[in-house]
């Protein structure tokens, strides 16, 4: 009994055909068995199973779909016997979405997103790249600017919590200290963890936002990037400026590097939907969007790099010349990435 | 058959075919699609929030659990490298079930998490072409703002923060209500991404109709009694038998026998019933292969 659960059920032909008195359901029997086996095959498809389709099956495959398809377009003109044609149609549309479903799993894509794709997507939207850059430079030149003109405006950018008494006027000792390093090891993993995850939130924001014509897109850069300038200002009024732009860099190239990206995907999206060009609003959208897609994909590994750099290294390296090497380095590696990886080969997948 | 109830069913039909879209594969062979509705989408969603909320609190329960068990959790909190572990575990697994649960099984070959599998939905590329990972992403990357962002957003009341509150609300609410604005029901995350979502219920072949015992002999019907009904009706009989209730089949007998003047014993009826099934298909269909076709009975 419990054996008879777990064996393959097998296929059986149909008793009598012949008995069958209308032409139609002859028909059916007829092709019952085929139907059946295509079914069976599916069905081990949308599992994930296909190591359980045997050879012949696998083989038999695109033949069994044919007929089905094939008897799916006679029933349709012959048979009236709606519970055939609800189960060939169910039956066609599965085949269907299995045999000219994603060739490609997420491992072979992965491979194929690292050898170029993503460069490739990156290298597509170079100018959305260029806007977001120059926002993301306007806005930490106002961040500097307002609490330059004015210490108050520090206090309304940066919340408390997130100052840390980083402020205007605090101790330079105090401030050397924060930029400094930890004894050890000890807890950087949580940091990095929340760290990654808090940052890719913010990137994601920024690509999500972009489909509002990518307004709240830079308006989102701005507002972090001034934060970032009031930061600086307070260090360089400390005397610390050099040593800031060190901490910074650390994880910085790679962290606003991966802002910059999401910010640019998201702009993209939005500048696509404003301006189509000559495709009707949804292509040009689909396009964008998938291009945008392998962009933001490839921001959440430059995340957890940036996460790491931040947890371990920069609590680990407390060296400025070394601190800027590391955030060099990391730049270098980045720019000649993107610029160099050619695209894949475009398969007839 | 009261009238409420058949309004009721022609404005199901009535919906259902607002929602039917045509694909043809590359057999040139024309598939018929149905677009989720909003209402089964939104219970996926729910399902899926469901399934993530509560095991996320069963993961939390089981760290506590195990960390019950260390006897210095408390005194020094960092200084334990498990508990460190654990924490590390903790960030990345709301983390990884904010992002990586839609991803992941979108991405399988049902393309459907496991609410919308629940419910009988899959994802599918608009254009009737594959459904590739870069479109999922993209469309499960613009979920945050249509989901996550409006809950957290409400979760802390934000709505009571004045006038930028209320600017929010509004902003995040047409996210929110983004699929109730066009006919395929795509969401901001669809339309970037260049998909749909589609019906994709799964149907078992059902035993054949004319297997049942020849009765051509002792129920004879003439081709005036046949002509009085079309398809639509013939479907109905066929749902009628295959449900194969008792009270259904004596009123279904009644009314057909009263429209074409029979009489008719009692316990006849799936006798009858099946008879007149296998005459009117024969009837129909043979006028189908000669390119006539009778919708229903008014036609």
């Amino acid at each position: 009994m419990v054996l008879a659960l777990f064996r393959k059920s097998t296929i059986e032909p149909p008793a009598d055909i012949e008995a069958a008195s209308l032409r139609s359901d002859r028909f059916r029997l007829e092709r019952e068995v085929d139907w059946q086996r295509l079914d069976s095959i599916v069905t081990a498809l949308e599992k994930n199973r296909p190591r359980r389709i045997s050879d012949e099956d696998l083989l038999e495959l695109p033949v069994l779909y044919r007929k089905t398809a094939s008897s799916l377009a006679v029933a349709r003109e012959t048979s009236l016997d709606s519970a055939t044609l609800d189960y060939l149609e169910a039956l066609v549309r599965r085949a269907w979405f299995q045999i000219y479903g994603p060739r490609m799993g997420l491992f072979g894509w992965l491979r194929r997103f690292l050898g170029g794709g993503w460069s490739a997507s990156v290298r597509a939207i170079w100018l959305d790249i260029c806007i977001a850059l120059a926002v993301m430079v306007a806005g930490t030149l106002v961040g500097w600017l307002l609490v330059d003109s004015d210490e108050r405006w520090y206090y309304s950018l940066v919340s408390g919590g997130m100052a840390g008494g980083r402020t205007p006027g605090a101790d330079p000792e105090m401030l050397r200290e924060s930029l400094g390093t930890a004894e050890s090891a000890d807890g950087l993993g949580i940091f990095a963890a929340y760290l990654f995850s808090n940052n890719t939130g913010v990137c994601i924001m920024a690509f999500a936002l972009g489909f509002a014509f990518g307004v709240p897109t830079l308006l989102l850069l701005v507002y972090n990037l001034s934060l970032l300038g009031a930061m600086y200002w307070v260090f360089a009024e400390a005397g610390l400026g050099v040593d800031f732009a060190a901490w910074l860099s650390v994880h910085g190239t790679t962290e606003l590097g991966a802002i910059l990206l999401s910010g640019a995907a998201g702009l993209h999206v939005g500048r696509t939907m404003a301006f189509p060009g000559d495709r009707s609003i949804l292509a040009a959208m689909r396009t964008a969007g998938v291009r945008a897609a392998q962009v933001m994909a490839g921001c959440s590994i430059m995340l957890i790099v940036a996460g790491l750099l931040e947890g371990y290294v920069r609590q680990l390296v407390g060296d400025t010349p070394a601190r800027f090497a590391i955030g060099g380095t990391m730049l270098l590696i980045w720019v000649l990435y993107f610029a160099l990886v050619p695209a894949p080969r475009e398969r007839d997948t | 058959m009261s009238g409420t109830s058949t309004n009721a069913y022609a404005a199901m039909q009535a919906e259902r075919s607002k929602r039917a879209r045509m694909l043809v594969t590359p057999e040139g062979l024309s598939l018929p699609l149905t677009v989720g509705s909003r209402g089964a989408r939104a219970g996926a969603l729910l399902l899926d929030l469901v399934i993530l909320v509560s095991s996320f609190i069963a993961l939390i329960l089981g760290f506590f659990f195990v960390g019950l068990g260390m006897p210095d959790i408390t005194s020094t909190p960092n200084a334990s490298p498990v508990v460190q572990g654990i924490l590390v575990l903790v960030i990345l697994t709301f983390f990884l079930s904010r992002y990586g649960y839609f991803l992941w099984f979108e991405l399988g070959p049902r393309a459907a998490t496991p609410g919308k599998r629940i419910v009988g939905l899959r994802v599918a590329a608009r254009d009737g072409g594959r459904l590739t990972a870069e479109m999922v992403i993209a469309r499960n990357l613009v979920r945050d703002i249509e989901v996550f962002v409006p809950a957290f957003f409400l979760l802390s009341g934000g709505q009571d923060a004045g006038v930028f509150g209320i600017a929010a609300f509004v902003w995040l609410a047409i996210f929110v209500l983004f699929p109730f604005f066009n006919k395929d029901a795509l969401r901001a995350g669809d339309i970037v991404a260049g998909t749909w979502v589609v019906e994709a219920k799964r149907a078992k072949l059902k035993e054949a109709m004319s297997v049942a015992p020849d009765r051509k002999e002792q129920y004879r019907f003439g081709e005036a009694e046949l002509s009085v009904y079309g398809e639509h009706e013939l479907q109905v009989l066929e749902s009628v038998l295959r449900q194969d209730r008792k009270d259904a089949l004596r009123e279904v007998a009644e009314a057909i026998t009263g429209k074409i003047g029979w009489q008719l014993g009692r316990g006849d009826e799936r006798e009858f019933l099946e008879a007149f099934y296998a005459a009117l298909r024969g009837h129909l269909e043979g006028n189908m292969r000669f390119g006539k076709r009778k919708r229903d009975k008014f036609s």
